[in-house]
């Protein structure tokens, strides 16, 4: 299964960050194989509409979790039109590796 | 002539200023319109008593689109700027999110097969009545949750017409409704206060005008508190000074019952009856007219 975590930067040891649509890079972690990619977000600039935009975005890359500090205004109803899990975990002191240490745990 | 009377940020005395005007010139037996372009938070009507003429709804076209036809050609998506068409195509998943469309019709013209139809949607209303004293009030309201209020007041606007004077009471800030209510103004006054939050917020509104090709005017309220630090400004930068408002205690008193101070307070009458004469006699009816 791939996960995506929201992280304030490039490597496994960033602090998670806090927002999902407006997150600086989302690491996707792959828990069968242990593969990691990171992706700068595009729409963490955005005016408008940056929560859909990245929801999309991870969709592309098919992961069925997501891991973020907050998700903002209607996300929820399209995560569940994509049966996409949302994690909510408020931790910004919290680096990326240990969420992948958790979820490896689980 | 249009007048926009704005300001950097709410709270400063634009209301105040844009109603007052309003009612002197009114009074005078002048042609004068308020147009209330604050249409988030419209609130001039609070201050006459005023008869409903007639109301206007303003809508926007948004796509639907029809699943079955769709190709999974992902251009309508790519073509809408601001994010409005969720698309994922591996989930089979197309979703318009209305409350982020702007109805600019871009994805209707990217869809190649025939998958996008538009439909109405309500994003508020025009409203004008008129006063006891004859003049005609415009409001533009936006409806609750509506991303952006531009479309109503650039409606508002129009309905205002031609005649005679039109205040137009600008919404806050210096962004794009700021922008489409001072674009159409031949003139423009700024309200401020004398404080260095007053003079970062000028300054910023000066700067948009300026790239807008506009001089403004300004007027200071509660000019004796804060300090010189505006009034300086203005001497350097050339802009003019309309007027100097001087805090009083019973501005805020009739201000809060709803009430104008040129009905109430005389020396107030006097000092806005002064404004209207220099904004009549055609102060800026030279280099500031477009
Ligand atoms: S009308 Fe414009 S803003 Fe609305 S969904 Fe289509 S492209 Fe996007
Ligand atoms: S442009 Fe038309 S066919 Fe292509 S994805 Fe959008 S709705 Fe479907």
């Amino acid at each position: 299964m791939k996960v995506a975590i929201t992280s304030t930067g490039q490597s496994l040891e960033s602090k998670l960050d806090q927002r999902f649509g407006r997150c600086a890079f989302f690491v996707i972690y792959d828990t069968e194989t242990g593969g990691v990619e990171i992706l700068p977000n595009p729409n963490k600039d955005a005016e408008e509409g940056a929560g859909p935009a990245s929801v999309q975005l991870v969709a592309s890359k098919e992961v069925e979790k997501i891991v973020s500090g907050e998700f903002g205004y209607k996300i929820k109803s399209l995560l569940d039109s994509l049966r996409i899990q949302m994690v909510v975990y408020k931790e910004p002191e919290k680096t990326v590796k240990s969420v992948i240490d958790m979820l490896n745990k689980q | 002539m249009k007048i926009a009377v704005a300001s950097g940020k709410g709270g400063t005395g634009k209301t105040f200023v844009a109603t007052n005007l309003f009612n002197v010139l009114s009074r005078r037996g002048e042609a004068v319109t308020l147009t209330d372009c604050d249409a988030e938070a419209p609130d001039d009507l609070l201050f006459f008593r005023a008869e409903k003429v007639s109301e206007t709804e303003v809508t926007h076209q948004v796509p639907v689109i029809n699943k079955d036809a769709c190709t999974w050609c992902g251009r309508c998506s790519r073509w809408c700027n601001y994010n409005a068409i969720f698309y994922v195509p591996a989930a089979k998943v197309i979703e318009v999110i209305e409350n982020l469309c702007h109805g600019c019709g871009a994805c209707t013209f990217a869809c190649n097969s025939g998958a996008i139809t538009e439909k109405p949607v309500l994003l508020g209303k025009v409203t004008k009545f008129m006063t006891d004293g004859g003049s005609k009030v415009v409001e533009a309201r936006m409806k609750v949750n509506e991303m952006s209020p531009v479309r109503i007041i650039k409606e508002a606007i129009k309905e205002s017409g031609e005649d005679g004077v039109v205040i137009l009471d600008a919404p806050p800030g210096t962004s794009c409704p700021f922008i489409q209510t001072v674009d159409k103004a031949d003139n423009v006054l700024l309200v401020t206060e004398p404080t260095p939050f007053g003079l970062s917020d000028l300054r910023q509104s000066v700067e948009t005008l300026r790239e807008m090709k506009k001089t403004p005017a300004v007027i200071i309220n509660r000019s004796d508190i804060g300090d010189g630090s505006v009034a300086e400004y203005l001497a350097k930068e050339n802009i003019p000074l309309l007027a100097e408002i001087k805090y009083d205690p019973a501005i805020a008193r009739v201000y809060s019952e709803g009430k104008l101070v040129t009905d109430e307070i005389p020396a107030l009458t006097s000092l806005f009856e002064d404004m209207a004469d220099k904004i009549i006699e055609g102060y800026g009816t030279g280099s500031n007219q477009r």
